[in-house]
């Protein structure tokens, strides 16, 4: 939990992870992708404040202890959502997988929930996978990273393909309901890219009882994302790296972002993600309970952001998502207000030809 | 000739930031030598920039450099990238992109091209429309407007350049505002089209300071030879 003016807001780091990018983990042959993956990250990574940075060595794998420091005991996160990336075309064991984060987690059954993952091209074994992980660690949710390379050659996935939907479909019937997906920028992905929206446009019509949280916000494609989510009630945008990338190092473009998602998507589907380890949390909580839209000319056009509102997106979204239990004084009057997102109205009185634009 | 090269490589476009690699520091090095081989290194912000459009600022830029006279040879390199070796092969023997990475890709690159091209002419009528919406100009008076009729900026230039590519209309008459299809946006469209445009341009350009800082820490301390 975070205070602040007196006010209590509680955290659900809903994308975060406990990653292994050290050396013994690059697979042979592929170290040069394997350095180049956390290369990348590391780039991010020094988009924090510059008291926050950690050395590369630190940041290709933090102990238990370094990670629970981080998270609860400085990041006042109360309850941290693990997503799983496999990446074991170049890490050996897997970047941050079911098992590593799972491993956490039954040490700490209190502060973790473990998201799992599927991959449609893994086929009847990938399903019976599923089904084991969701057994045994109760999963409510799974990440989804459809640019990931695959050993059978294959560089992408669509949620739309045939194999998807069989997987959701198996979702379904396990209760697991929340599904992340990362459409972010642009890394790595070959023809099938990632960057395409249109898969998840389609499913989340296709699969109503099911809620899709699109990672990154679709950022840069963000136009694409809005326009989709607006009309589509069950599509959230994940603030990870929507606010660790741009609330520090661009926060113009943050400022934008923001007013962007409130007046497209609206602030009760907007969920809050460290992505740890990418960033520690603290910062990012701390900076976003004190910002505010500036007051400049230039965002006159967007809201300015309410308390309740960064309860929302800091925690109550997320615990809405997942049924975790928040403490009565950590919640929001009750019943809270119904608020719509502006943009919705603007799409519904445009003639339909506007919707071309 | 080594000016004219570098203005060569001014009119390579990243697609996706539609902006010149020359502004956004992507080219490491330039150099001609006496007998007219124009060696250039090119670098991205990151180890794992999509390989599509890596390889098409790399084509861009060997189509571009091999067309500057006195040009004999042009040497394009992408360094430091994950796909390097295949796309730096791939464009000196032009193979185009399927071939260059043959069983991975399965579409050639211009229709990517064109969809960012596309997303360029959306958000560049919000550059020319922005500081006209600021003035007070209304949805009526917006809808009317041309070309012709728009204050000239270097904004305007560049969309009739980007519209002229995707064969939109670009002359003097046609409507500052149109959709996707080149059709006239009406003035009842006009506050969703633009609010659309807006957040189009939003991502392009928050995505360009992204890359540029990221470059920037990459290459902290070698600047380009700009």
């Amino acid at each position: 939990m975070y205070e602040k003016n007196g006010e209590k807001y509680f955290i659900v780091d809903s994308h975060m992870h406990f990653w292994d990018a050290s050396r013994e983990n690059w697979v042979q042959g592929r170290e040069n992708l394997a350095k180049g993956w956390i290369d990348c990250f590391y780039g991010y990574h020094t988009l924090a404040p510059p008291e926050t940075h950690w050395t590369w060595e630190h940041y290709l794998k933090v102990s238990e202890d370094d990670l629970m420091k981080d998270v609860f005991e400085e990041g006042y996160v109360d309850k941290a959502i693990f997503q799983s990336t496999y990446l074991k075309y170049w890490y050996k064991n897997g970047f941050n997988t079911v098992e590593q984060n799972g491993a956490l987690l039954e040490k700490h059954p209190d502060k973790f929930i473990v998201n799992g993952r599927w991959d449609p091209r893994d086929g009847e074994a990938g399903l019976r996978q599923l089904e084991q992980d969701a057994a045994r660690w109760n999963l409510k949710g799974v990440k989804l990273y459809t640019a990931e390379w695959h050993e059978n050659g294959s560089r992408g996935f669509k949620l739309t393909d045939k194999e998807s939907y069989t997987f959701l479909e198996k979702c379904r019937e396990l209760g697991i309901t929340n599904i992340h997906a990362h459409k972010g920028p642009t890394i790595w992905p070959l023809d099938k890219d990632a960057f395409g929206l249109e898969d998840i446009d389609q499913t989340a019509t296709d699969f109503p009882d099911l809620n899709f949280i699109i990672e990154h916000a679709g950022i840069p494609r963000i136009d694409d994302f809005a326009y989709m989510a607006v009309q589509e009630p069950n599509v959230y945008a994940g603030l990870s790296v929507v606010i660790g990338a741009h609330m520090h190092a661009r926060p113009k473009s943050f400022a934008k972002f923001m007013g962007e998602l409130l007046f497209w998507v609206g602030e009760d589907r907007l969920t809050f993600g460290s992505d740890y380890n990418i960033w520690t949390p603290k910062w990012q909580i701390e900076g976003f309970v004190d910002w505010q839209m500036p007051d400049d000319e230039a965002f006159t056009d967007y809201s300015k952001l309410t308390t309740a509102t960064k309860k929302k997106i800091l925690g109550l979204n997320a615990a809405k998502l997942y049924g975790i239990e928040v403490p009565q004084e950590c919640r929001l009057p009750e019943p809270p207000p119904i608020p719509t997102q502006p943009g919705e109205q603007l799409v519904t009185e445009e003639s339909p030809a506007g919707a071309q634009a | 000739m080594r000016a004219a090269v570098w203005q060569a490589l001014g009119t390579v476009l990243d697609p996706e930031l539609d902006e010149p690699i020359t502004d956004l520091d992507f080219v490491a090095s330039c150099t001609v030598s006496g007998d007219g081989v124009a060696a250039v290194r090119l670098r991205l912000p990151t180890f794992f920039c999509a390989p599509n459009f890596s390889f098409l600022m790399v084509a861009d830029a060997y189509d571009a450099v091999s067309a500057v006279e006195g040009v004999t040879r042009a040497e394009i390199v992408l360094e430091d990238h994950h796909a390097s070796a295949e796309i730096n092969r791939g464009v000196a023997a032009h193979a185009g992109f399927v071939a260059t990475f043959a069983g991975e890709a399965d579409a050639e690159l211009e229709e990517l091209r064109r969809y960012f091209l596309e997303k360029a002419v959306v958000a560049g009528q919000d550059r020319v429309a922005r500081p006209l919406v600021d003035a007070g100009i209304g949805p009526d008076e917006l809808a009317e407007l041309t070309l012709g009729s728009s204050p000239d900026s270097p904004e305007l230039a560049r969309l009739r350049e980007r519209r002229t590519a995707l064969g939109l209309p670009a002359d003097d008459g046609a409507p500052l505002l149109i959709h996707p299809d080149g059709s006239r946006v009406s003035s009842a469209q006009v506050p969703l089209h633009l609010r659309r445009a807006r957040l189009t341009r939003l991502g392009i350009e928050a995505n360009g300071e992204l890359c540029k800082s990221l470059l920037k820490t990459r290459y902290a301390d070698t600047a380009g030879t700009g």
